[in-house]
């Protein structure tokens, strides 16, 4: 298999246009079976009674916040290493769904901590460290925002992204040491109740649901930045012909 | 010595040029033509190893210029569009920090003589911010007498210039390749270099 | 090596000295912020001892950054960047020497003052020793991760918010380290941890920073 092949956008451009349904469908499918276990299957839990479904749709956007973010730094190094315009666009493709995901963890959190904590916001170590994300993935679509050359927005993003990733675990570290050493108010995440099977399994799949949802709509941002990218190239002008 | 290979230059979508190549020896001169917005600037940027070319290589003394920075910066002196002079320093104070920064020790006689070669000799304890653009021009030419560059890299070195500072440009030119140095410019204006005829390369036709 | 690194602190020292008003300008920034502070909030010297430490570090956090959108900019726009981008040194060494310089003309004056506005927010002695301390440490990792910013924004349009925007986030941890220390001689529960922590987040940005923003200038001068 020659993955240089894959990588040259325009096998990338037809090859996307086929998954992207597929994934669509899948993340469709997903999410209305993962939001059925969640609201209708689970069973009510005794301390926190409904609202706690929410974590069905505020965990997996926190898992998939941070996991986007590894994935753009690792698309970026292999860019900035190989010099691949493709890697460069789909780490440019990924960052609005990551800070999308973000905030909804942010909000869903909010929400969330007023029936538990009496408040929307605490400084509680993971949501200050949510938050800080969102800063880091508005930095980077701001600085790509500015610049107009392509090429250039492509490393300078790259670049930030890689310094980001090494900084992460580091803040994560620091805001959790600043937040124990000013415990006050503040109820611990971490005991939540222990989580019956089938709660387990609505997350999961909701998980898998924010998955496919991710791929397929940075696929198609991906394919929208190619395009464009292209425009001057004969494969392009042969793709907007065919499809008047 | 100098040799590209090559060449593309593309700028936002736009591609500038393509398959662009020369070679350059000892005592040989290299005018690069072309109209406004053909790449001559960019092309010259890609010499001197500001910003890489989309496709080809340069190379200096056999070696790609990403292999050879230390010594290409010391046998290399660009003078671009900026002129690369501080406002707030002297021209003396210009001189000796940039042949410092280029790891050079320059001794105020050798300074001084430069400046009073292009003509500057009334204005050396002025902060270049009273100058007018001919003479910071003209503090940029000296900072490239003193560079001790085997190799110049000139963009427009002509502009902002009397009749008499084109007379002085022309002869530095020409003194310098004539000493077996190497010179690569670009320009608008007429340049006579007597008694020698450079090479030309032409950009995005 | 040495020699150019030294070249370039000498050079920026001396251009800041020749234009001391842009420098004047950030000191009196730092000083202004923080005396908004106690306008805001009330003179209660209990509640003005609290939130000392963290008001003169966010205040130097902001000092560093309005200054740092010019540490490439100026050199940029007179084609000075561009010769020494040519030099025959590395490239991480002009931006550690860079940095370096930042902090000498910037960052060693917030020492000098911050304990006079320490004294503002009623700190005691050995607090005061230890905002310097602190700052002290922690300045410089403003400077060095500042320089990223400033190279990765030169020349675009509003620069200096940009670099405010993607900078701030990662001095996050030199804040809280930072600030930290000086609570913990208040609190009484010890500051060396804080200052070990602080220490080794400077160590590791003197290691990666004048590299990546070597990087990031390259990038941007393309």
């Amino acid at each position: 298999m020659n993955l240089y092949h894959y990588a040259s956008p325009s096998t990338f451009y037809p090859l996307a246009g086929k998954l992207i349904p597929w994934f669509a469908a899948l993340a469709f499918i997903l999410t209305v079976v993962g939001l059925y276990i969640g609201f209708f299957v689970a069973p009510t839990d005794f301390q926190q009674g409904e609202g706690y479904r929410i974590i069905f749709i505020h965990v997996p956007a926190a898992w998939m916040s941070m996991f986007i973010y590894v994935v753009m730094a690792f698309w970026s190094a292999i860019g900035l290493a190989w010099n691949t315009r493709l890697s460069f666009v789909m780490a440019r493709a990924l960052a609005p769904t990551g800070a999308m995901f973000t905030f909804v963890a942010l909000w869903t959190g909010a929400l969330w901590g007023k029936p538990m904590w009496g408040a929307w916001w605490v400084w509680d170590a993971r949501l200050t460290s949510e938050l800080i994300l969102l800063f880091l993935y508005v930095g980077v679509m701001a600085l790509q925002a500015a610049i107009d050359d392509p090429r250039r927005a492509d490393r300078a993003g790259a670049l930030l992204n890689l310094v980001g990733v090494i900084n992460v675990p580091i803040i994560y570290f620091s805001v959790t040491w600043w937040n124990t050493l000013h415990q006050g108010s503040s109820v611990s995440l971490t005991r939540a109740p222990s989580m019956a099977q089938t709660m387990l399994w609505g997350m999961l799949i909701m998980a898998l649901a924010a998955w496919m949802y991710t791929i397929a709509v940075a696929l198609s941002r991906a394919r929208t930045l190619v395009l464009e990218r292209e425009r001057q190239t004969e494969w392009v002008r042969a793709q907007l012909e065919g499809q008047p | 010595m100098l040799s590209a290979n090559g060449l593309a230059c593309e700028r936002g979508e736009r591609l500038l040029f393509r398959n662009l190549g020369f070679e350059l020896g000892r005592g040989e001169a290299l005018l690069v033509v072309g109209g406004n917005g053909r790449g001559k600037t960019s092309l010259l940027r890609i010499l001197c190893g500001l910003s890489a070319p989309a496709a080809g290589v340069v190379r200096w003394r056999g070696d790609p210029l990403g292999k050879a920075h230390e010594q290409y910066g010391r046998e290399m002196a660009y003078l671009g569009h900026a002129n690369g002079i501080k406002d707030d320093l002297t021209p003396m104070e210009n001189l000796r920090i940039a042949a410092a920064l280029n790891g050079r020790e320059l001794d105020a006689g050798t300074a001084t003589a430069a400046l009073e070669r292009v003509g500057l000799s009334r204005c050396m304890d002025f902060p270049a911010r009273v100058l007018s653009f001919g003479q910071r021009r003209r503090v940029a030419l000296a900072g490239l007498m003193t560079a001790g560059a085997l190799l110049w890299i000139l963009d427009e070195p002509l502009t902002g210039l009397d009749v008499e500072g084109v007379a002085m440009v022309e002869r530095m030119i020409r003194d310098h390749v004539v000493a077996g140095g190497l010179a690569i410019m670009t320009t608008h204006q007429p340049l006579v270099l007597d008694g020698l005829t450079p090479k030309t390369l032409s950009v995005g036709e | 090596m040495l020699k150019f690194l030294f070249t370039v602190i000498r050079r920026d020292v001396l251009l800041a000295a020749r234009r001391r008003g842009d420098w004047l300008t950030a000191q009196f920034f730092f000083v202004m912020v923080v005396s908004m502070f106690p306008l805001g909030i009330g003179p209660e010297p209990s509640m003005l001892r609290t939130i000392g430490p963290g008001v003169v570090w966010v205040a130097a956090l902001l000092a560093s950054l309005l200054s740092l959108d010019r540490l490439f900019a100026d050199d940029y726009r007179d084609g000075t960047l561009e010769q020494m981008l040519m030099s025959p040194s590395p490239i991480a060494l002009l931006t550690l020497g860079k940095a370096i310089a930042h902090w000498i003309i910037n960052g060693i004056p917030l020492l000098l003052i911050a304990p006079l506005l320490g004294i503002q927010f009623n700190l005691p002695a050995e607090a005061l020793w230890m905002l310097v301390l602190s700052l002290a440490i922690g300045t410089p990792i403003l400077s060095l991760l500042g320089s990223i910013g400033a190279a990765l924004t030169l020349g675009l349009r509003g620069g200096g918010a940009l670099v405010t925007l993607l900078i701030m986030p990662l001095y996050v941890p030199a804040l809280i380290f930072g600030a930290g220390a000086v609570e913990g001689v208040l609190s009484g529960t010890g500051s060396e941890a804080h200052l070990s922590l602080l220490g080794a987040f400077l160590m590791m940005s003197l290691l990666l920073a004048p590299w990546v923003s070597a990087m990031a200038l390259k990038v941007s001068v393309e």
